[in-house]
C-alpha cells in the first residue's frame, strides 16, 4: 500500500489524478477501522493531514464554508450558533476521542447511511465543494449521495469544503442508538426551520440506502404552516399536522431489518422522532418571536 | 442480626498497617489507568514471528481438502500448520471433556473454528498467507436449538461419545442433563392458590474482556517452551497444553503476563497451543495477538438459554412448590457446560425455602459458538426466569414484592433443593429490606436551572431523543444465589509458596502463587494477608507461574477464598517456624517463649498481651523460612444423576438490587437511574475493592439486561463480532451504584470471608428489566430488552 502524504492541496489534486484509486485519510476514524478489520485493501492512502486549510473555516454573510478536515469539537465549541443542528449531530458521534479526530468531509467520503452529520446538512441546506485538477463544481448535497456507500464524486475529486447555510431559525437532530453515548445510529433525523424562507428542511439517516429528506412531510408541513398562518401568528401547530407530519416522515423511510434494529421498529422511530424535534424547534421559533416583539 | 458498615468505616480488623481490612491500593491501577501496564499484548521478542488462525466461515461442514502450497511459498512465512501437523496422538483439548480440536479435522462445527496456523515475520504477512490457504468445504445442515438438536434425524455434533456424560443422557447431542427432585410437587401444588407459569429467554452475552486474547511462545534451548499468557488459570491451561505438544509438563513453562480481563472467557484455551505449536515448529519465539473481531471468536460465551417456570403460592403469600426446565445452548464444544448445567439446576429455586420442587437443566451440543464460563455461571440465567415469576406471583396475590419475597426468603439452616443444608449466615431478607430502605433517587434529574433540559440525565442520553416526552419512572427489586468455588467433588485446591527472609536489615515476605490476577485484585489481598499473618510492612507479590504449585482458577468468585486461604495457611505455617527459632534462640530468656500466645506484629514476636519478646530480624538471623503449602475448602459431593441430592457446593453468595430506571415509552430507550447493591461479604479483606467488584458486577448486569448480545443467525452465524454492533455500557450508561455492604462471618471460611465476584451479576439484570415491566407495563421474557420489545415493533 502506497502512502501519499501531500504538502499541499495542490499536491493533493495532483496526487488524487495520478492515483485515482487512492483514499483519502483525515481522522482515519473510518477508513483505519475498514483497514484494521479487513474490509478494504486501498492501493494507496492519501494523508491530507498535512494540508492546514482543509482544517479551517469560514462564516460568510449566508453559509459556513466548513474545511472537510474540521474535526467535530471544533464544530460543538466554535459553530454552535451558526450550524446548531450539525452541533447537536456532531455531539453524538462517538467519543470524545473520535470527535477530536473525525470531520464532516471524511462523513460525507465515507457516504455511509449511518453518518450522523448528514441529517443534520439535509436539513439545513448545504453543498458539498469538490474539486480536481480539473476545476471545482458545487454539489448539493441531496445530489451528493449515490447508494450505500458511494457518493457522485469523480475518481479524481476531492472534497475542499462544505458549504453549510447558516441557521436562520431552530435546527435539532435526535438519534436512536441502543446506548446512550458512543453508538452508531439505529435511525436519525434532523429537522431546521427557515424563517427566511418559510419553510421546513428535513433530513434521515440510517433508514434507508442513503440520507435523504422527507420531501412530502417538508411540503405538507410547508403548505400547513403558510395555510394556517403560523409563521405569522406564532400560534401551536395543531396535534393533527404534527401527527401527519411524523407519519409522512415516517414513510419517507426505506429502511431495513438489521442486527441494529428492525425496519418497523426505524419507521416508528423516526416518526417520534419528527414530531418531538419539530415540537422543540416550532417553540423555540415561538419563543424568538415574543422576545422579538416585546423588544 | 450482626454488625454492619458502610464500606467507609469497615477498616478494622487487622493490627497490621495495609493489612486485612484495609482499603489498601492495588499496585496495578495507576498503571492501567496511565496507559503504562503492560497486557500480554504489548510483549515483544527479538526476532519473534507472528502467528495467524485461519477460521472456518462455515458453522458447519465437511472439510474435503486442504492446500496450503500457496501460503508455504510466500516470503516471510515460516510455517502453515493444519491437523496432520499435530506432533502426538493427542489432538483435542477441553476442561472437563476433551472434545475441543486443536485444529479442525475433517469438519468444522461453529463459525470461526480454527482450521489453520501460519507463521510469519509480519502480522499482516501472516494474514495474507493465511488467505492463501484453499480449504474446500461442503457445507452440512446445521444444528441450532433443542428441536434441531434433538430432531430425530439430527444430525451429532459428536458420534461415538465416550466422556464421563456420555452414559446418562437421553441423547447424544445433550452434553449433560441434570435433573433434581425434592418433595412432593403434585400435593403441595394441590396446596397452592394461585399457581403462576412463565417461559423465559436470556440471549448471548459475551465477557467483552477489553484486552484480546494474546501471548508469546518461546522455544527453549532443552527442546521445551516458555509460554507469557493472559489466562484465568495457568496449571489448566499446562494439564491441557502439554500432552498435545507431546512434552512432559515441566517443559511447558508458564508465566502470567498482563490480563485485561476475563470474566471467565479465558477458562479455555484460545491461542495458547498454536503458539507453542508454531514457536516449536520454527525454533522462533511467536506471538499471536487477536484483534477484536477474531477475539468475539476467540472465547466461549455465555450459555444463552430458555427456562421454563411454574411455581404456586397459598392466598398467604408461602411458596408451595416450583418446577422448571432449563435448556442451556453449549453450541459446539463441552467447554464447562456440564458444569453450568450443575449450576443452573442447584441454584434454580433462587434464595427461596420451597420443599417441593422438580427441576432439570440440560445443555445442548449445537453449531452455534460454544458456550461455557461467564460470571454467574448458570445461576445468572435462572435467576432472570425466578425473578420474573416472583413479581409474577407477587402481582396475583396482591402483595408488595419486596415482603412477598422476604417471606420466602432462605436464611441460615435452610435445606436446598439438593439436600444441602445452608450452614452459615443466609442473610435474604435482610439484603431486601437494606436495598429498599435506600433513599430514592430524585426525580427528572434531567430538569436544571434554564429551560433546556440535560439530556445526559435522560434515555437516549446525547442522542436528544427526549427531553422529558414520554418518560416514565420505575422500580424493580431482585435477589439471587450464587455459589462460591468449584462445586460437585471436585479437589478445588490452592498452593502459596511464603519466604520470609531478612533483606537490608528488614524482614520482607516473598508470596509466591500461580493465582491470576485479572483485575480482581487477588495481588493486593495477599499482600494485606502476608502483612496481617506476619506482623511485616514489606512484601513482594512473586509473579505467578507454574514454578510454584496450582492456585486453581480466578473464577468461581473464589481466589480470595481458596487462595488467599492457602496464602494464609502458609503464612501460618511459616509463624509456626519463626517462632520455633524464636524458641530455640532466645526461649531461656523469657518464659513467655513458653506459656503465652505469641504473634507477630511490626516486625516483632510479641506476646498476646503486647509484650514484645525480640526482633524478627534477630530470631531469623540470616536464616530464611520457605514453605509451599496445599489448602483446601471443605470438600464437595456430586450430585446424584438421577435426584440431584447431593452436597455439592462449598459456599453460597448473596446480593440483592433494587433498580430504578427511566424508559422512553415511545422510543422504546432505557436510562437506568440507580442500581442500589446490599451484598453479604461475610469479611471485607479490602473495602475498595469490594465494592469495585460489586459496581463492576452490577454493571455487567445491566449490560445483559438491557443491550449486551452476541447475535446469531439462525444459520448459526455470528451478526455482530465487534464494539460497534456488540453494546456494552458506556459511563453513561452505567448508573450510580451506592452500595450497602454486609459483613456476617462464615465461620468455614478464612477470616469468615465471602467469595463476592459473581452474586451481583446474578440480581443486576432482573432487578433492571422488573423496574422497566413497572414503566411499561409489559411482560419482557427476554434479555436483553431491545427497544422492539418496548414499542412492540
Amino acid at each position: 500500500m502506497d502512502f501519499l502524504r501531500p504538502a499541499s492541496w495542490e499536491e493533493a489534486l495532483a496526487a488524487k489524478a495520478e492515483h485515482p484509486t487512492a483514499v483519502p485519510i483525515a481522522g482515519g476514524t473510518d477508513v483505519m477501522v475498514e483497514i484494521n478489520f479487513d474490509h478494504r485493501r486501498p492501493e494507496a492512502l492519501l494523508d491530507l493531514n498535512r494540508i492546514g486549510e482543509l482544517r479551517e473555516w469560514e462564516v460568510g454573510e449566508e453559509t459556513v464554508r466548513l474545511g472537510a478536515c474540521v474535526p467535530y469539537t471544533r464544530i460543538i465549541e466554535s459553530l454552535r450558533a451558526e450550524l446548531p443542528g450539525l452541533a447537536l449531530a456532531a455531539h453524538t458521534v462517538g467519543s470524545p476521542q473520535i470527535r477530536n479526530r473525525g470531520s464532516v468531509g471524511g462523513n460525507l467520503g465515507a457516504a455511509s447511511p449511518a453518518g450522523d452529520s448528514h441529517p443534520a446538512l439535509l436539513a439545513a441546506g448545504a453543498e458539498v465543494e469538490a474539486v480536481s485538477v480539473r476545476g471545482t463544481r458545487m454539489i448539493p448535497v441531496e445530489e451528493f449521495y449515490t447508494g450505500v456507500k458511494r457518493n457522485c464524486l469523480e475518481a479524481d475529486e476531492l472534497i475542499r469544503a462544505v458549504h453549510i447555510r447558516k441557521a436562520d431559525g431552530p435546527q435539532q437532530f435526535s438519534k436512536v442508538g441502543t446506548r446512550n453515548a458512543m453508538v452508531i445510529a439505529v435511525c436519525a433525523f434532523g429537522v431546521a426551520l427557515h424563517p427566511e424562507t418559510r419553510t421546513v428542511r428535513t433530513g434521515i439517516g440510517s433508514a434507508a440506502p442513503t440520507p435523504i429528506r422527507a420531501t412530502a412531510a417538508e411540503e405538507f408541513l410547508n403548505s400547513a404552516l403558510e395555510e394556517a398562518g403560523l409563521w405569522d401568528s406564532g400560534q401551536i401547530i395543531p396535534p393533527a399536522v404534527a401527527r401527519q407530519f411524523a407519519e409522512l416522515v415516517s414513510g419517507a423511510a426505506n429502511p431495513i431489518d438489521d442486527v441494529r434494529g428492525s425496519a418497523a421498529y426505524r419507521r416508528h422511530a423516526l416518526g417520534v422522532m419528527a414530531r418531538r424535534t419539530l415540537g422543540w424547534t416550532w417553540e423555540e421559533f415561538r419563543g424568538n418571536e415574543r422576545s422579538a416583539r416585546c423588544a | 442480626m450482626g454488625a454492619t458498615r458502610t464500606p467507609s468505616n469497615i477498616t478494622q480488623g487487622s493490627k497490621a498497617k495495609g493489612g486485612i481490612g484495609e482499603s489498601t491500593l492495588r499496585p496495578d491501577g495507576t498503571l492501567k489507568v496511565t496507559g503504562e501496564f503492560a497486557y500480554s499484548s504489548d510483549m515483544w521478542h527479538e526476532d519473534m514471528l507472528w502467528g495467524f488462525t485461519l477460521r472456518s466461515p462455515h458453522a458447519h461442514a465437511e472439510i474435503k481438502s486442504i492446500d496450503t502450497s500457496q501460503a508455504l511459498a510466500q516470503a516471510g512465512v515460516y510455517a502453515v500448520l493444519t491437523y496432520d501437523d499435530l506432533p502426538t496422538d493427542v489432538k483435542n483439548y477441553g476442561l472437563e471433556i476433551q472434545d475441543t480440536p486443536v485444529l479442525a479435522h475433517g469438519r468444522v462445527r461453529h463459525h470461526g473454528e480454527p482450521v489453520a496456523l501460519v507463521a510469519a515475520d509480519h502480522p499482516e504477512t501472516a494474514r495474507r498467507a493465511a488467505a492463501k490457504i484453499k480449504v474446500e468445504y461442503v457445507p452440512l445442515p446445521v444444528v441450532h436449538d433443542e428441536a434441531s438438536a434433538l430432531a430425530e434425524d439430527a444430525p451429532l455434533l459428536h458420534p461415538g461419545r465416550d466422556d464421563h456424560h456420555a452414559g446418562h443422557v437421553p441423547h447424544p447431542n445433550i452434553v449433560h442433563r441434570q435433573p433434581i427432585h425434592r418433595g412432593d410437587v403434585a400435593a403441595a401444588r394441590a396446596r397452592a392458590d394461585v399457581i403462576v407459569s412463565g417461559e423465559y429467554e436470556v440471549g448471548m452475552q459475551d465477557q467483552a474482556f477489553l484486552g484480546p486474547e494474546s501471548g508469546l511462545a518461546v522455544p527453549g534451548e532443552d527442546g521445551g517452551v516458555d509460554l507469557y499468557i493472559a489466562t484465568q488459570w495457568l496449571h489448566s491451561d499446562l494439564r491441557q497444553i502439554a500432552p498435545v505438544l507431546g512434552l512432559p509438563p515441566e517443559k511447558v513453562r508458564m508465566t502470567l503476563s498482563g490480563v485485561g480481563g476475563a470474566f471467565g472467557g479465558r477458562e479455555d484455551l484460545s491461542m495458547q497451543i498454536h503458539a507453542c505449536l508454531l514457536a516449536l515448529r520454527t525454533n522462533k519465539p511467536v506471538k499471536i495477538v487477536y484483534n477484536r473481531f477474531e477475539s468475539f471468536f476467540g472465547h466461549v460465551h455465555r450459555h444463552p438459554a430458555k427456562l421454563w417456570y411454574e411455581h404456586g403460592a397459598t392466598r398467604d403469600g408461602k411458596l408451595t412448590h416450583m418446577k422448571c426446565r432449563i435448556v442451556l445452548d453449549g453450541g459446539a464444544y463441552a467447554s464447562a457446560s456440564p458444569a453450568v448445567v450443575g449450576n443452573a439446576s442447584s441454584l434454580s429455586v433462587g434464595p427461596y425455602v420451597i420443599d417441593d420442587v422438580e427441576i432439570e437443566a440440560v445443555a445442548l451440543y449445537t453449531n452455534n459458538p460454544p458456550c461455557g464460563a461467564m460470571r454467574g455461571f448458570g445461576a445468572v440465567q435462572a435467576c432472570f426466569a425466578y425473578e420474573a415469576q416472583m413479581d409474577k406471583l407477587a402481582a396475583e396475590l396482591g402483595l408488595d414484592p419486596v415482603e412477598f419475597r422476604q417471606l420466602n426468603a432462605m436464611s441460615q439452616g435452610t435445606v436446598m433443593p439438593t439436600g444441602q443444608v445452608v450452614d452459615s449466615p443466609a442473610p435474604v431478607a435482610e439484603l431486601l429490606r437494606r436495598v429498599k430502605a435506600m433513599p430514592l433517587p430524585p426525580e427528572k434529574q434531567w430538569e436544571t436551572a434554564g429551560e433546556s433540559a440535560d439530556v445526559r440525565a435522560l434515555p437516549g442520553g446525547l442522542s436528544n431523543t427526549t427531553h422529558g416526552e414520554g418518560v416514565v419512572r420505575g422500580i424493580g427489586y431482585a435477589v439471587g444465589i450464587k455459589n462460591v468455588g468449584f462445586s460437585e467433588g471436585f479437589d478445588d485446591y490452592s498452593t502459596a509458596r511464603v519466604r520470609l527472609e531478612v533483606i537490608n536489615g528488614e524482614p520482607v515476605a516473598i508470596v509466591h502463587t500461580a493465582m491470576a490476577e485479572v483485575g480482581q485484585g487477588g495481588v493486593t489481598v495477599h499482600a494485606q494477608i502476608a502483612r496481617t499473618e506476619l506482623g511485616v510492612t514489606q512484601v513482594t507479590i512473586h509473579p505467578a507461574d507454574t514454578q510454584v504449585g496450582s492456585a486453581g482458577s480466578t473464577s468461581a468468585s473464589r481466589q480470595t477464598y481458596v487462595t488467599g486461604g492457602a496464602v494464609k495457611h502458609t503464612c501460618e505455617a511459616v509463624r509456626e517456624k519463626v517462632l520455633e527459632l524464636g524458641r530455640a534462640r532466645f526461649g531461656s530468656y523469657h518464659p513467655a517463649w513458653a506459656t503465652a500466645e505469641l504473634l507477630l506484629e511490626s516486625g516483632k514476636v510479641v506476646t498476646d498481651g503486647g509484650e514484645v519478646l525480640a526482633d524478627l530480624v534477630d530470631v531469623l538471623e540470616g536464616e530464611a523460612i520457605d514453605l509451599e503449602l496445599e489448602w483446601r475448602h471443605r470438600p464437595t459431593e456430586p450430585f446424584d444423576l438421577r435426584t440431584g441430592q447431593g452436597n455439592g457446593h462449598v459456599q453460597y453468595s448473596f446480593a440483592a438490587h433494587r433498580a430504578v430506571v427511566e424508559v422512553d415509552t415511545d422510543l422504546g430507550l432505557v436510562k437506568v437511574v440507580e442500581l442500589a447493591c446490599a451484598q453479604d461479604v461475610g469479611k471485607a479483606l479490602n473495602p475498595l475493592s469490594v465494592v469495585g467488584q460489586i459496581q463492576g458486577g452490577t454493571t455487567q448486569g445491566l449490560g445483559l439486561a438491557v443491550m449486551e448480545e452476541i447475535v446469531v443467525s439462525p444459520e448459526a452465524k455470528v451478526r455482530n463480532p465487534s464494539f460497534t454492533d456488540y453494546l456494552i455500557p458506556t459511563i453513561l450508561d452505567t448508573p450510580t451504584i451506592p452500595v450497602d455492604v454486609l459483613e456476617l462471618a462464615d465461620e468455614h471460611a478464612p477470616y469468615g470471608l465471602r467469595g463476592i465476584g459473581e452474586a451481583p451479576t446474578l440480581s443486576s439484570t432482573p432487578a433492571v428489566v422488573a423496574a422497566i415491566r413497572a414503566a411499561t407495563g409489559l411482560a419482557l421474557k427476554r434479555v436483553p430488552v431491545r427497544p422492539e420489545h418496548l414499542t412492540g415493533t
